[in-house]
């Protein structure tokens, strides 16, 4: 409560833009959607739990695409999976982000050379955001990761109209 | 696909019919445990038929081992089969390897290697319960136990410097010696887990809630588990005596005294979802006596000496088996006249038992297959390799 203590004494009126505070709005409440695929997942489920806990983040799992904000790819993507993984990305609702999460996602990872069944970075099927390296990432690197999508989030515009 | 399965009439003479209905579970499902899918088929809300779809996580194992320059690189792939044990698959690739190469390695080797075994086998089981937990609606649990799971993990760290998939059990010996200081934190650690342990089975386990709703549910007998070739606790919930850390004992685990724990049906049936979650949190029991005896009795000496510095075997075969969390986690070996292998074959366990679920699940209820799907343990990395 520091800043409202020190800030906000006399009166309670904030002047700000009002992307600034949707942005605010939106960075603070990230729903991630709760879908592990590999090895990747076990260290996002340690992100989420005691130690780490996520959730003071606003990140909070959500089972259905229809309410998530953030779908983290936390594993290896194959071809069968990957047509499953567009599917689930289009039915989330924009404003809409992807983590990369480990090296499996972003590039292929270990597999990238004979791996015939594996797709070579999740980015050839749905855009992505933010890529955590690592094989599997700590959860620390992916609370970093985290951290930059709110950066990202933080200096974009909802209200401006976009340069087409 | 809609068929007519049975016609019931009302008092006023109309004939009313029940149709099936097909539901689709997974491949993104929060208590699916991965990507698995499974067509269920229900009449109302009763299980009439499940069949498993799988291959949504095949990462072409094999083909890769067949790619590697060495046998030594095999290991890393052999990680990320059942990246919740890691430690165990590794132990598994090399004392198939070990066999094939007729290496003997120095009696530290074994005791560090059983030693981070049995630590895995606390870690996984942890996931297993934890999650377990969380499909039947209690959170606590698996906060509890991951809180607990990061000690072994920091303790993994130390000795190898990774968390989840390690590379450290070497073919001949270990990447590392064990760090300064490991001894104490594993012994604190044992100590403290007691605790954690006690606690969580009297707010989990002999819940009244978690007690109606596993009890009498998915029933495997006694028959079904060995026709299935069930291992691990599937094979131990169902009451059959059977773990190949005794009966089969590869490196030094006839130099311990612990206990094969078995299935009683306490709450309902024998091999009810109750007893092959009870096998789980007392396996961490033993598991925990082994790791104080091993600890005990640690014998000095170099961890590195019989790391051969090029393998080309014979040509042969050998087949390697350890009692991982999941069960019997073999390897089987074809090596021709060359440094790579010919063909490296994994027995895994989860993809077994995976494959009984069709029996065991009909005639449940929807709800009741998330529960037996959480029982069984899958981890589909090893489902599908």
């Amino acid at each position: 409560m520091g800043l409202l203590d020190q800030k906000f004494e006399s009166s309670n009126v904030v002047i700000t833009t009002m992307d600034d505070l949707l942005n605010w709005a939106r960075l603070s409440s990230l729903w991630q959607m709760q879908f592990g695929l590999a090895c990747c997942a076990i260290e996002m489920m340690a992100a989420s739990a005691s130690n780490f806990d996520m959730m003071r983040f606003g990140v909070i799992p959500r089972a259905t695409p229809r309410q998530c904000d953030v779908m983290i790819v936390s594993g290896t993507v194959t071809l069968k999976m990957a047509s499953r993984i567009k599917r689930l990305y289009d039915q989330m609702s924009e404003p809409r982000y992807v983590i990369s999460m480990g090296s499996c996602s972003n590039c292929g990872g270990p597999y990238w050379e004979h791996g015939y069944h594996v797709l070579k970075g999740v980015d050839r099927v749905i855009p992505v955001d933010v890529y955590v390296p690592g094989c599997p990432p700590r959860p620390e690197a992916l609370i970093e990761g985290l951290i930059k999508l709110q950066e990202k989030i933080r200096n974009e515009s909802l209200v401006q109209k976009k340069a087409v | 696909m809609t068929e007519t399965t049975e016609t019931i009439k009302t008092s006023t003479g109309r004939v009313l019919r029940t149709e099936e209905m097909v539901v689709n579970m997974g491949p993104q499902h929060p208590s699916t445990h991965g990507v698995l899918r499974l067509e269920v088929v229900l009449d109302g809300e009763i299980v009439v038929d499940v069949i498993p779809h799988m291959g949504y996580l095949h990462r072409c194992f094999e083909k890769h081992c067949e790619h590697m320059t060495n046998y030594q690189q095999v290991v890393p792939y052999v990680d990320r089969m059942d990246y919740v044990a890691a430690m165990t698959n590794e132990f598994a690739y090399v004392v198939a390897a070990e066999k094939l190469l007729k290496i003997e390695v120095p009696e530290r080797v074994h005791y560090i290697r059983i030693i981070m075994s049995e630590l895995q086998r606390i870690a996984s089981h942890l996931i297993a319960i934890g999650t377990f937990g969380i499909d039947m609606g209690a959170f606590t649990p698996f906060l509890y136990y991951f809180r607990d799971r990061e000690k072994i993990l920091e303790l993994f760290e130390m000795t190898c410097g990774a968390r989840l998939l390690y590379n450290y059990i070497w073919i001949g010996g270990l990447s590392h010696d064990l760090p300064p200081g490991f001894i104490e934190k594993t012994k604190e650690f044992c100590k403290d887990f007691k605790t954690t342990l006690k606690e969580v089975n009297d707010l989990l386990n002999y819940n009244e809630i978690f007690i109606k709703r596993t009890a009498n549910v998915g029933v495997l007998p006694k028959d079904l588990a060995i026709n299935y070739a069930c291992s691990g606790p599937m094979l131990r919930g169902s009451g059959v005596n059977f773990d190949l850390r005794r009966d089969d004992p590869y490196t030094m685990y006839d130099k311990f005294e612990w206990d094969v724990i078995v299935g009683k049906g306490e709450m309902g049936a024998v091999g009810d979802v109750w007893d092959r979650n009870m096998v789980r949190q007392r396996e961490m029991w033993e598991s925990l006596r082994i790791i104080e005896q091993a600890i005990a009795s640690l014998p000095e000496g170099d961890v590195q000496k019989a790391i051969p510095k090029r393998i080309r075997p014979v040509p042969g075969d050998a087949y390697g088996r350890v009692e991982g969390p999941r069960g019997e986690l073999g390897f089987y070996i074809v090596a021709e006249d060359s440094v790579t292998p010919y063909r490296i074959k994994a027995r895994a366990p989860a993809f077994v038992n995976l494959s009984v679920i069709n029996e065991i699940s009909k005639g449940a209820m929807l709800a009741d297959l998330v529960a037996i799907i959480g029982s069984i343990d899958i981890v589909l990395g090893e489902v599908d390799r």
